[in-house]
């Protein structure tokens, strides 16, 4: 879209937008247009001699066992981080919007999480969660009865992952159901109490409906989220261990990569990553938008 | 609300504190161990009454950690990524909106393909770009056969080997995370809202393109602009992955990768009040960035989604 009114000018507007161009050319064009390239090539790790393969590195990736678990391993991780944090921010929204007095400093208390790293939320949560001096952990050993050790048992560990990530987006999710709480008309609420209905009725019938657009899109940010910026918690706490139990996607792409130097293999993971995302986002934008409720 | 219902309103309020108590926890719980001595935050279960180590926690963090150093890296990045993407994505979303040119529809789309991809999905052709930027000019001479060429002109036999590594400096640091379309996106979103009249009055007025932005378009952009620093302030600063790689000095570390210097492992001795006194210091920025400007922060975190 373009402005009615506009400026006329042979040479300013390519000044102007040079600086982005640029950055994205360099940063984001050739690297991906190099990563593509080298997805379809075999090289040693020393890169003195590479060759053309085709989709070999592909076929060697969708065949092997290690990464179709790392993509089992992910989905769990990121479908479970999702509900885990919008179920959470969602209940917290819910109480918050019904509370009369004190909604600034509630909003306050809620909202700084946000501003953690994920990798400090890592060390944060290993630090509740250690087999022998976490108190949570001490916590969950005593009432649940469960031999608690993300060290060594591939569950807990997945769990714990799961805690850290969804623990830090809690506020971020609860920032946008407040917002789109807010959103809706009084009246509404309003008229269906007068019919009789009780406030978990209106919840479910009226709320969350009309919360449809801010779930949906919560729901795409926070798989996105659990997809890539996770990889701090990951780093921090179990290094995608025990026995690659926690290994997903993204923290594959860099151990195959940067650890393990397979070039080729981790080239075309992050092929595989970035369709991945591009069929999220053009799902968000075109498909799912439409058939989501934004009107009463 | 709508009708009185004091049992559940009493409920809401105790289940409100309860969960603000459990979000909270982890840094309640953090600044309890921060305060304690080593002897204290290895019992098990740890004194939940302060103690009076706080101070010498946080000291001991400090220099174990070189937390001067790497702050200030943190802040350069997290500045220069807030600095660079804002400024870049304003006039770039003003060249989209207020222009026709010819390449316009091509530089839209262009920058707008990448809005979802983070730097995370091409770690390794980033890297490598970052380690020679001219990369690209090399593999076009070799594959153009140059060399041959430039010999043959300088009846000499030279190697041409371009080289200018970002590893390790900042402009590596900020620049990759620079390339990202979300801002000029949000700028577009933004500038489309304005009213027509605002920029023919301007016209009218005898004002250039870059008069109207200065005095007209850059003012009422102000409020996005904050939101927009808080935003992509907790951004920079927290970013893990590509300082982890793109950093080998310690020097040049920022301060969330550092932290992992001070986790005690298996074979420590568990300095974990050390680790969370440490924590505490490096997420303080950022969570000061978003208490204080919070009102701006909410807002442009929330808008564009409507």
């Amino acid at each position: 879209m373009i402005k009615r009114s506009i400026f006329s000018n042979p040479y300013l507007p390519y000044l102007l937008i040079l600086p982005q161009i640029l950055v994205t050319l360099t940063f984001f064009y050739w690297p991906a247009f190099d990563g593509l390239i080298n997805s379809m090539l075999v090289s040693d790790p020393f890169g003195n001699y590479s060759r053309f393969v085709w989709f070999k590195n592909f076929i060697a990736l969708f065949t092997d066992f290690l990464y179709l678990k790392s993509i089992g391993i992910t989905l769990m991780f990121s479908l479970a981080t999702a509900i885990t944090s919008m179920s959470l921010g969602l209940l917290i929204a819910t109480l918050a919007n019904r509370a009369l007095k004190g909604k600034a400093i509630i909003r306050t208390m809620l909202i700084w999480p946000y501003a953690v790293a994920p990798a400090i939320s890592g060390i944060l949560w290993l630090f509740l969660l250690h087999p022998s001096y976490g108190v949570v952990a001490l916590a969950i050993k005593k009432f649940l009865g469960v031999d608690w050790n993300p060290v060594l048992h591939g569950g807990d560990a997945m769990v714990m992952v799961i805690m850290a990530s969804a623990w830090k987006e809690i506020s971020y999710n609860f920032v946008f159901f407040i917002a789109g709480m807010q959103a809706i008309p009084k009246s509404l609420i309003e008229a269906a109490a007068m019919d009789g209905a009780s406030p978990f009725r209106r919840f479910w019938n009226i709320t969350l409906p009309l919360l449809s657009p801010t779930l949906f899109f919560l729901m795409v940010m926070n798989i996105i989220y659990s997809f890539f910026e996770t990889f701090g918690v990951i780093h921090t706490m179990t290094q995608g261990g025990p026995g690659g139990s926690t290994n997903i996607l993204v923290y594959k792409v860099y151990q195959d990569g940067f650890i393990g130097l397979n070039l080729g293999s981790s080239s075309a993971q992050s092929v595989v990553l970035m369709s991945i995302i591009i069929v999220v986002t053009i799902l968000q934008f075109k498909y799912v938008e439409k058939k989501v409720q934004y009107t009463g | 609300m709508v009708e009185k219902t004091p049992i559940l309103d009493t409920l809401t309020y105790v289940f409100l504190v309860l969960g603000i108590l459990i979000v909270g926890f982890p840094i309640i719980y953090a600044l309890i161990a921060a305060s304690l001595p080593i002897e204290d935050v290895s019992k098990v279960p740890m004194p939940l009454i302060p103690g009076d180590y706080l101070l010498a926690n946080f000291t001991t963090a400090w220099t174990k950690g070189n937390l001067g150093t790497q702050l200030i890296n943190s802040f350069i990045m997290a500045s220069g990524i807030t600095i660079g993407k804002i400024s870049v994505s304003l006039i770039g979303a003003f060249s989209i909106v207020y222009f026709d040119y010819r390449l316009r529809k091509i530089a839209f789309i262009s920058v707008f393909c990448t809005l979802m991809l983070p730097v995370e999905v091409r770690i390794l052709p980033t890297y490598e770009m970052a380690a020679n930027l001219l990369g690209p000019i090399q593999s076009l001479v070799n594959v153009m056969h140059l060399n041959w060429l430039i010999d043959w002109f300088a009846n000499y036999d030279i190697d041409i080997s371009l080289n200018l590594s970002l590893l390790d400096t900042y402009p590596g640091l900020i620049l990759p995370l620079v390339a990202s379309a979300t801002c000029t996106f949000l700028f577009r979103q933004f500038f489309l809202t304005i009213p027509e009249e605002l920029c023919e009055a301007a016209k009218m007025d005898g004002a250039s393109a870059m008069t109207f932005f200065r005095k007209i378009l850059f003012p009422l952009s102000k409020t996005n602009i904050a939101a927009l620093v808080v935003i992509e302030f907790v951004y920079g600063w927290n970013q893990y992955l590509w300082p982890l790689l793109i950093t080998t000095n310690p020097k040049m570390m920022t301060a969330v990768i550092g932290l992992q210097n001070i986790i005690p492992q298996a074979d420590d001795l568990p300095f974990w009040n050390v680790a969370m006194a440490g924590s505490l210091i490096v997420m303080l920025p950022p969570v000061l960035v978003v208490l204080l400007m919070q009102r701006w922060f909410v807002k442009g975190l929330v808008d564009p989604e409507k």
